[in-house]
């Protein structure tokens, strides 16, 4: 394999992505499915069968060709299809309606109507929107994202025809290390794993190490529940990952990589490794790349389902084998990392990046951001948000315009509480913040963090201290127990958390909260005890008059604290069905005495015993009148 | 993470024991090799009940209690098998705001079952997971692998009757 052979692949491509890029348009078809685990969940593996199959018995397969994506991004109108060239956008398909798609547009030429992905135009109206118009991509900016949904990602021809392992090609053909490495610093790209350390400086300490073995490992250890950009882009684009790592490789003077990604990611796991098995087919990875002196390459440690395996050290111990247990720093892994050995470790989104970088300019990339954060950053937006999905921004861009305008706004008409950052180790931005551009600086300003790109919704129905809690028992569940600070301390905040919800808090529990907040944050040995307390000290500082609410006056604003809230008949409103009375599991509605008299009829007089009631809402969802209502 | 160990009878098979014992040959004297061999001897027995990890820590030369510490130290491993019916709902934070917390209550409910245990008759399992990647679909639940989403608690019940 050299450069050449690498042009003669792009070429072999080129019709096929061009029908894609809408630049050439020809008879020939591209059907494209999603296959990321979000649509897979909802079937898009047999539609994509289907499709195939249905092609064949009308003997047309060669003219239309069904390509299997990563993840598009718009994950709650999935499963998603777009046909090429026309760039026909359907969402919400079902296997059903593949022989409709296939006898109506692919063959008869005309697109499913109802199946096209529609939205509210500005004229109020809602219509069918192509991709390039949605809402939801128009505000976009795609770098570490480009090939997801583009290309196959079991096909590294496609992943060359759009220049993939043109950097690596240059870098070794054209670059010394240093030079590598100058490019990533002057880039400004900054670790997208949360920490948001400089890049380029990590790599510089680990080629600062004397020659010898040294290792580069790849962190696709995603743990923030709800979180899935990593997967997403390990699903969409593996090869990507492939080419940054032996850029890296290269740059600090390893040989050897390794990528330590969750085995909860079956699709994700799959794809690596038929990306990595292709490479070496190719001669793009392993001894000799592209025909120079340079050697590299990957083994694929499978995770197993550790949060605090995402902190650096805890991540080598794990794929050494043991219990995932931080290891105190220094010595840094740059120096003694895994099995001793000095270790570069980047994140998936950073690796992503990477490429791009070098075949762009560092100054492209700097272009892009604000200040201190340059280029973009990709965003796992969920909860209470109309469009759940995968969404790649500019740095900068404030929270409104990625809810507002790129999420569609909180759904069902209820209002925009807060949105959560970060996940177990981050914090809270209020709807008052709702206008900060979002970069490193600005959420830990606001005692935020920016997180490995978890964006989670809340609207007025969530709790701010059920959520707090909730984080807790995560970190609880999941500390190691190796430090006393995190081991101890969080439980004990957890314990607080739970006599608020419960009704016994007091109000010098606040204070409390608060103190022991800081001792864990400065005592703790790693970065999942020194960040476990954040969403506490973040709810408290923008939602005090909410724990005060559940400490004082013993209500549960938002209704959700089982404790401190009752479900309420509203006598105005039950005409006496006693539908809710038969499908209350605890037995807990009754018939009472007295009457409800209503335009002239007594009607039953219906009661719920709050001392049986075990609050699971049956009762509101059965009533056909809403006469049903929390307090 | 807190687990609890099994009441289910250990079921060995020739035919399991001698692929175990393979696995373990592969890997011996390897570097970080106890967490790939303890994956894949949870890929052939379907869990890692005391017996498998002693056999492991036979075959690997480790002690008995490293190997049961780093099995009961990832969430993967399963110190219980799955139930004929195995459920699981998904507690990652999308689902979470989205009331997933009540459809586990409701799992609760109905078989019995806390997040994390199998009935001694091996018939149910319930388990609340992380993240399953679904998050479009939130609230979600899954049986046998079968993903449902959007759900309310009023639909887990009707669920679950499926696959009796």
């Amino acid at each position: 394999m050299n450069i050449e052979n690498l042009t003669t692949i792009q070429q072999s491509v080129k019709e096929t992505l061009d029908i894609r890029a809408g630049i050439a348009a020809g008879h020939k078809r591209n059907v494209l499915i999603c296959g990321g685990t979000g649509c897979t969940s909802s079937g898009s593996v047999k539609i994509h069968d289907a499709m195939q199959k249905a092609l064949e018995e009308r003997g047309i397969s060669d003219e239309v060709k069904v390509i299997q994506t990563g993840c598009f991004g718009l994950c709650a109108n999935g499963p998603i299809m777009i046909v090429y060239p026309e760039g026909t956008f359907y969402t919400h398909v079902s296997v059903d309606d593949v022989d409709e798609i296939v006898n109506e547009h692919l063959v008869g030429g005309k697109e499913v109507e109802r199946l096209l992905h529609k939205e509210k135009t500005a004229s109020g109206n809602v219509e069918p929107t192509s991709l390039s118009e949605s809402q939801f991509y128009k505000k976009q900016h795609r770098v570490a994202l480009r090939n997801c949904g583009f290309i196959d990602p079991e096909n590294i021809d496609e992943y060359i025809g759009r220049d993939g392992y043109r950097a690596i090609a240059k870098v070794l053909n054209e670059m010394e290390p240093q030079q590598v490495i100058d490019e990533m610093k002057k880039s400004g790209l900054r670790g997208r794993g949360g920490g948001g350390f400089p890049t380029g400086l990590k790599w510089q300490f680990a080629a600062d190490q004397p020659k010898g073995k040294k290792y580069v490992v790849c962190n696709a250890d995603e743990g923030d529940p709800g979180a899935f950009m990593d997967r997403s882009i390990l699903e969409g684009d593996p090869h990507a990952i492939i080419e940054a790592m032996e850029i890296a490789g290269y740059a600090v003077g390893a040989d050897e990589g390794y990528i330590y990604v969750r085995a909860e990611y079956p699709i994700a796991v799959h794809r690596l490794q038929v990306a990595i098995k292709q490479a070496h087919e190719k001669g793009l990875l392993g001894n000799n790349i592209l025909g120079t002196d340079f050697n590299f390459d990957i083994t694929l440690r499978l995770g197993a389902g550790a949060f605090v395996c995402g902190e650096e050290t805890a991540l080598l111990t794990s794929i050494e084998g043991h219990r995932g247990e931080p290891r105190p720093r220094p010595p840094f892994p740059a120096v003694k990392g895994l099995f001793g050995k000095p270790t570069m470790n980047n994140n998936v989104e950073t690796y992503a990046n990477v490429a791009q970088i070098i075949l762009n300019g560092a100054d492209w990339y700097a272009s892009m951001g604000t200040e201190k954060s340059k280029g973009t950053k990709v965003f796992a937006l969920g909860g209470k948000i109309t469009n759940t999905g995968l969404v790649e921004v500019p740095m900068g861009t404030t929270l409104r315009e990625i809810i507002e305008e790129i999420g569609g706004g909180v759904p069902n008409g209820k209002k925009f509480k807060a949105a959560q950052t970060g996940g177990p180790s981050g914090g809270c931005i209020p709807a008052e913040l709702i206008d900060t551009p979002i970069d490193y600086d600005n959420l830990t300003a606001i005692g935020c963090m920016m997180g490995s790109g978890g964006l989670i919704v809340m609207d007025e129905d969530n709790c701010m201290v059920d959520i707090a809690k909730f984080y807790l028992e995560f970190t609880v569940d999941e500390s190691c127990g190796k430090c006393t600070p995190c081991r101890v301390g969080i439980v004990r905040l957890l314990e607080t958390l739970e006599k608020i919800t419960d009704g016994r808090g007091e109000l010098e529990d606040l204070d409390k909260l608060e103190e022991l907040c800081n001792y864990i944050k400065s005592g703790s040995l790693c970065g999942l005890g020194q960040t476990a307390p954040n969403p506490v000290l973040s709810t408290l500082r923008f939602f005090r008059d909410e724990y005060v609410a559940h400490v004082v006056d013993k209500k549960c604003p938002a209704h959700v604290c089982k404790n401190l809230m009752q479900y309420i008949i509203d006598d105005n409103k039950c005409v006496g069905c006693k539908m809710c009375s038969k499908g209350c599991p605890a037995d807990a509605i009754h018939v009472n005495d007295g009457a409800v008299v209503k335009e002239g009829k007594k009607l039953p007089y219906l009661v719920i015993d709050q001392s049986k009631c075990v609050k699971c809402g049956a009762c509101i969802a059965t009533c056909k009148f809403k006469a049903i209502y929390k307090s | 993470m807190k687990k609890k160990l099994t009441s289910v009878t250990f079921n060995d098979s020739a035919e399991k024991r001698e692929k175990l014992l393979a696995v373990i040959e592969e890997y011996k004297g390897k570097e970080g090799n106890l967490l790939p061999v303890l994956q894949k001897a949870q890929e052939i027995y379907g869990y890692l009940p005391p017996e498998v990890q002693k056999t492991v820590a036979l075959g690997l030369e480790v002690p008995e209690a490293e190997v049961f510490g780093v099995a009961s130290f990832y969430a993967q491993f399963k110190l219980n098998p799955d139930g004929d019916i195995a459920i699981a709902v998904c507690l990652g934070t999308a689902c979470y705001v989205k009331g997933s917390g009540q459809l586990a209550d409701k799992v609760t409910e109905i078989v019995g079952l806390h997040p994390g245990e199998t009935t001694s008759d091996g018939k149910y399992s319930f388990e609340a997971t992380r993240c399953i990647g679904a998050c479009g679909l939130a609230p979600v639940m899954t049986v046998n692998g079968d993903v449902y989403g959007r759900l309310t608690p009023a639909d887990v019940a009707g669920i679950i009757r499926k696959y009796q």
